[in-house]
């Protein structure tokens, strides 16, 4: 026969500035006992008014903003930016600059992940060492960027049309080097993650999401394909080159916190793929269009344009009114982060105070791009 | 199988544990004897014979020497390269700046090799407290005057110190990084490797006017 134990339900606040938080993200949590019962996410304490920032500055100045947005994956937000922009102002891109930024973002694609694993890793306790596994793989590709653009997360790189400049020569051979040491290190996190007992008991089964619920919520990215649906903006509506490449879109169909895990780690060799098609389909050429085609100053006609990609996290899109000045009239995004948590109570509701940082981690937000 | 899993996860701890460490000691690491005989550009034995205090001192690893590592060369430095030579004083950099912290002020007189006789340079003042290093100012420049610089040591203690004042940017080293500056790359300047750059023609894309040009069109014009 059990006893019942009757606890008092404890509300604690988790945050804003708490070491595990993944930002200043705060949660005001009751538990009863170790369970969760209730929790109500509070946000905005990273606000910089990056949208309303953008209405006064220039198209190119832009750029600028979106690099801190989601500062693990600057290169997919100037690429995003960049594409509405285009639509926007009708601008041709030039080839050569657009299988760039399809490398870099793919390359950023690989990063980010890298530090979603990590991170959940970390989460799950065992603090530090296998984070600096993913962070130093992380470093070399960011190295890589530094040899593209002079800068490590702050990328500016694109520009309305293509990229700012060539890739110096010496990118080819140090991009190859790491692509070559990539495959054996995320093998390695498989081996580290998928088939330890540890990790299973701890992620499986835990914060089980359905697809229903989650596109419900218009939830997108790897959490939705942890689900098995399989919603991918690069097949689904190919924007860049994406439809000149062929790619795997991995699924699971738990949709539980290690298939979300699984799916980043498998999503990785996928990157590395496009990333070798791009690298044989690039030909020489001009980076970016005409300076007379594309001015600095440039203009868009009266209008409106929204355009996305498959962001790391999930649909990243930009939605830019031109009243035919020089600024957008406005500059809307549609953050993945902000809107993959809104299904946060439904995760955690029910699940351990253990859990309950794993789960949080493992929608892989960012609060610089859910504050903005 | 339970239990060959975690065996597995161990195998991958065992050979990262019995790597070397790709960690970095910034912005100075401790050497032995050896290391410290190096620096000082001595043998060991004669570092032991003519220094015997530093020699004592690396033998207590309380000898350290600085990490120097080099960026690549369009590493976006938290400096600015500006060759008032070249520079007219057309301000584009300031009005493409996105945060507006570049200030200008010039006055009729002096000469550039752009435009012959032009604007002298008052003041260039460049908040760099402000800035985000985002490099659109340098490819704003029109005349290459303005470069990206690859210094990254220069905080300071005050906020008001990190301007960077016109007087600082005449007389700072000068070590362009190749940031939107194609020129460098391919006449294969690295910074880090060829050192400062203190030549103002060689730093531009554009031909130097003649002479006689230059004359000509400013008698013209005037
Ligand atoms: S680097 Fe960017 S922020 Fe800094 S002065 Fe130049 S344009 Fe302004
Ligand atoms: S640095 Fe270049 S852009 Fe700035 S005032 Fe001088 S010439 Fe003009």
């Amino acid at each position: 026969m059990t006893t019942q134990v009757r606890t008092e339900p404890i509300t604690v606040n988790l945050g804003p500035q708490h070491p595990s938080t993944h930002g200043v993200f705060r949660m005001r949590v009751t538990f009863d006992g170790e369970e969760i019962i209730d929790v109500e996410p509070i946000f905005g304490y990273l606000h910089r008014g990056s949208e309303k920032l953008a209405e006064e500055r220039t198209y190119v100045q832009v750029v600028t903003l979106t690099d801190r947005m989601d500062y693990v994956g600057s290169m997919l937000n100037n690429q995003a930016y960049m594409l509405a922009v285009e639509k926007l102002a009708g601008v041709e891109p030039a080839p050569r600059g657009v299988w760039l930024r399809m490398i870099a973002s793919e390359l950023q694609r690989i990063a980010s992940h890298l530090v979603a694993v990590g991170f959940l890793i970390q989460d799950l306790g065992a603090w530090g060492t296998p984070l600096i596994y993913t962070m130093r793989e992380r470093e070399k590709i960011l190295d890589l960027f530094e040899m593209l653009c002079g800068a490590r997360i702050t990328n500016s790189y694109l520009r309305p049309g293509g990229v700012f400049m060539d890739a110096p020569e010496e990118f080819w051979p140090a991009m190859n080097e790491v692509l070559d040491e990539l495959p054996p290190r995320i093998d390695d996190l498989d081996d580290l993650l998928t088939d330890n007992d540890i990790i299973f008991s701890r992620t499986k089964g835990v914060s089980v999401l359905t697809p229903e619920q989650m596109l419900d919520a218009s939830i997108t990215g790897p959490m939705l394909r942890a689900a098995g649906v399989d919603w991918d903006l690069r097949h689904r509506d190919p924007y860049d080159y994406y439809d000149q490449v062929t790619f795997e879109r991995p699924l699971h169909t738990a949709g539980d916190n290690f298939a979300r895990y699984w799916v980043r780690v498998q999503e990785m060799r996928e990157s590395i793929k496009i990333i070798r098609q791009c690298e044989k389909l690039i030909e020489p050429g001009s980076v970016r269009p005409e300076h007379d085609d594309v001015p600095w100053l440039l203009r868009p006609p009266v209008g409106d344009a929204y355009a996305a990609i498959e962001h790391s996290k999930g649909e990243l899109g930009f939605y830019l009114v031109s009243d035919g000045s020089i600024s957008p009239y406005r500059c809307h995004v549609r953050a993945p982060s902000l809107i993959n948590l809104t299904l946060l109570r439904d995760m955690l509701v029910g699940e351990l105070l253990a859990d309950m940082f794993v789960s949080f981690g493992s929608v892989d937000i960012n609060m610089g791009e859910v504050d903005r | 199988m339970i239990g060959l899993g975690l065996l597995k996860a161990m195998r991958v701890t065992l050979r990262n544990a019995l790597k070397a460490p790709f960690t970095i000691q910034y912005p100075d690491r401790k050497v032995g004897i050896v290391g410290a005989a190096k620096e000082e550009g001595k043998s060991p034995i004669g570092l032991v014979a003519t220094q015997p205090v530093t020699a004592a001192k690396a033998a207590m690893s309380m000898y350290s020497v600085p990490v120097n590592i080099p960026q690549n060369r369009r590493f976006r430095g938290n400096e600015f390269t500006w060759y008032e030579d070249r520079c007219t004083g057309c301000a584009s950099c300031a009005k493409y700046c996105p945060l507006g912290i570049i200030e200008i002020v010039t006055s009729p007189g002096g000469f550039d090799v752009q435009e012959g006789e032009s604007y002298a340079i008052d003041v260039f003042d460049i908040d760099i407290g402000r800035c985000m290093f985002c490099g659109l100012c340098v490819e704003a420049c029109p005349y290459d005057a303005l470069h990206m610089g690859s210094n990254f040591e220069r905080s300071k203690y005050e906020r008001d110190a990190l301007v960077i004042p016109v007087d600082e940017l005449r007389q700072a080293l000068k070590q362009p990084s190749s940031w939107f500056r194609p020129q460098f790359e391919e006449r294969d300047y690295d910074p880090f490797r060829d050192g400062a750059e203190d030549d103002h023609y060689k730093v531009g894309r554009h031909e130097k006017p003649s002479d006689e040009t230059l004359d000509e069109r400013w008698v013209e014009e005037r």
